[in-house]
């Protein structure tokens, strides 16, 4: 059976650490990789669009000397014929070394998992699971703070539908000391279930408010999203509340000279431009980590070693 | 009331009083040849009232499926008219194809010849999330 990824949790502590110690050394040393997956062929099978993460992928095996084919929507497959995710990764998997998939429905690649001779990673299905967006922002806070342990670190925006905040609030919660500050509108509020599966069982803090700038003064990290005007039922509502969450440099005033900003992307308003040039700014080498961390990946699961 | 005893078959005893035919349906005893009984509401002294179904007829019966209904039941097969085996079913961790997901976004409501595969999540609960999505689904029974 080859190893999958298909939730964050499908790699231990130890496993993530040790991509995490890869990609350093990546960063470090990008030659001594440059042939690491050479002959080797990655398909990127993007059912549904995406920028940053079928690019990132694409680029980290060039960089690792191997090749890449595949789909960057679901109409230039056979998927438009009708043809089930089952029998395409079964197609798939008799060409390639290894898979990314992007689906729109959720659970599509544990499904693909069921049908594939090689290794399967999840690059996002619906809103359900990212795990290697969640590998990008450990990275980032690894290279941002030195440590993934004592901190504290805020959720802003759309706590409740954003799959990237509920597989950090995972990933992190097995790490030690870690203070949760959840800032969300009220209709947007982490689900019940996340806080009581990661947080509450492991006796983890937390606390929830809706006002970034009460508690912007205590955070080391703060993890942007983007509130989702289709969410809402009411217009004014969404109206309302969406000015509270766009950071500005005004509401960083109070902020942790140490802060670094995270944001999955794609932004819409709720970072403000002049934030980029704040070097607390922290979410356009986030973009790159995720390069360097897919390539670590990658390479775990063809079981290479350099 | 009385019921003839069998001679080769599965008694279900111990289902709590009204679910005997949610494992009617669920077992498909329906599409058995063989008699099958229903008995409701029989008196016990331990579960006050209990359903019992007799089966006349040798069959595998699904354990999980009961283990999910009620895991209270007790499975006894009978052979020449003797009780030869007694079985006790407890909360199954992964149940296939006994309930689908309701998640419109889960790929099985896409693609339902997929196997639904759901695994046990909080067994005080009796929550089951599915396999493919995580969605939870509290047990109805």
């Amino acid at each position: 059976m080859p190893r999958n990824i298909i939730d964050i949790v499908d790699l231990t502590v130890d496993e993530i650490n040790e991509l995490i110690a890869t990609a350093e050394d990546i960063i470090a040393d990008p030659v001594k990789y440059q042939n690491a997956c050479a002959h080797k062929q990655l398909a990127t099978l993007f059912f549904e669009p995406s920028t940053r993460t079928r690019l990132s992928f694409e680029s980290a095996m060039l960089s690792l000397g191997g090749s890449v084919l595949g789909f960057s929507e679901a109409n230039s497959s056979s998927t438009a014929k009708g043809e089930t995710v089952g029998d395409t990764i079964h197609t798939v998997s008799c060409y390639a070394d290894i898979i990314a998939m992007r689906h729109p429905k959720e659970g599509a690649p544990y499904a693909a998992a069921q049908f594939s001779e090689v290794p399967i990673i999840n690059a996002g299905d619906g809103g359900h699971n990212h795990p290697t967006q969640t590998l990008t922002d450990l990275l980032t806070i690894h290279r941002e703070k030195g440590r993934l342990d004592n901190f504290t670190i805020g959720f802003c925006g759309d706590l409740k539908f954003g799959r990237t905040v509920h597989s950090l609030v995972n990933a992190l919660s097995r790490y030690g000391n870690i203070n949760f500050v959840l800032i969300s509108p009220l209709e947007l509020k982490l689900p019940r279930y996340v806080k009581e599966e990661a947080l509450k069982k492991k006796g983890i803090p937390y606390t929830q408010t809706t006002d970034l700038e009460s508690v912007i003064p205590q955070l080391d990290i703060l993890y942007m999203t983007r509130v989702q005007k289709e969410r809402f039922f009411n217009e004014e509502d969404y109206l309302r509340l969406k000015d509270s969450y766009i950071l500005t440099p005004e509401k960083l005033t109070n902020a942790k000279e140490s802060l670094s900003i995270l944001h999955p992307l794609p932004r819409v308003n709720e970072i403000s431009v002049a934030v980029d040039r704040d070097p607390r700014a922290a979410y356009w080498k986030q973009v790159k980590n995720g390069k360097f961390i897919r390539m670590a990946l990658i390479m775990k699961l063809l079981g290479i070693q350099v | 009331m009385n019921i003839d005893s069998i001679q080769n078959g599965v008694v279900l005893d111990h289902i709590q009083a009204g679910k005997s035919m949610d494992i009617y349906k669920y077992l498909h005893l329906d599409q058995l040849d063989c008699s099958v009984a229903i008995i409701k509401n029989v008196r016990s002294g331990r579960m006050g009232k209990k359903d019992i179904i007799k089966i006349d007829s040798p069959m595998e019966v699904d354990l999980d499926v009961l283990g999910y209904i009620d895991s209270n039941i007790t499975v006894n097969v009978i052979r020449d008219g003797v009780r030869v085996e007694k079985k006790h079913v407890e909360l199954p961790r992964k149940l296939v194809n006994i309930i689908r997901c309701k998640n419109p976004r889960c790929i099985t409501v896409a693609e339902p010849q997929l196997d639904a595969i759901f695994l046990l999540s909080d067994p005080e609960k009796h929550t089951y999330r599915c396999a493919y999505c995580e969605t939870a689904i509290d047990k109805k029974f």
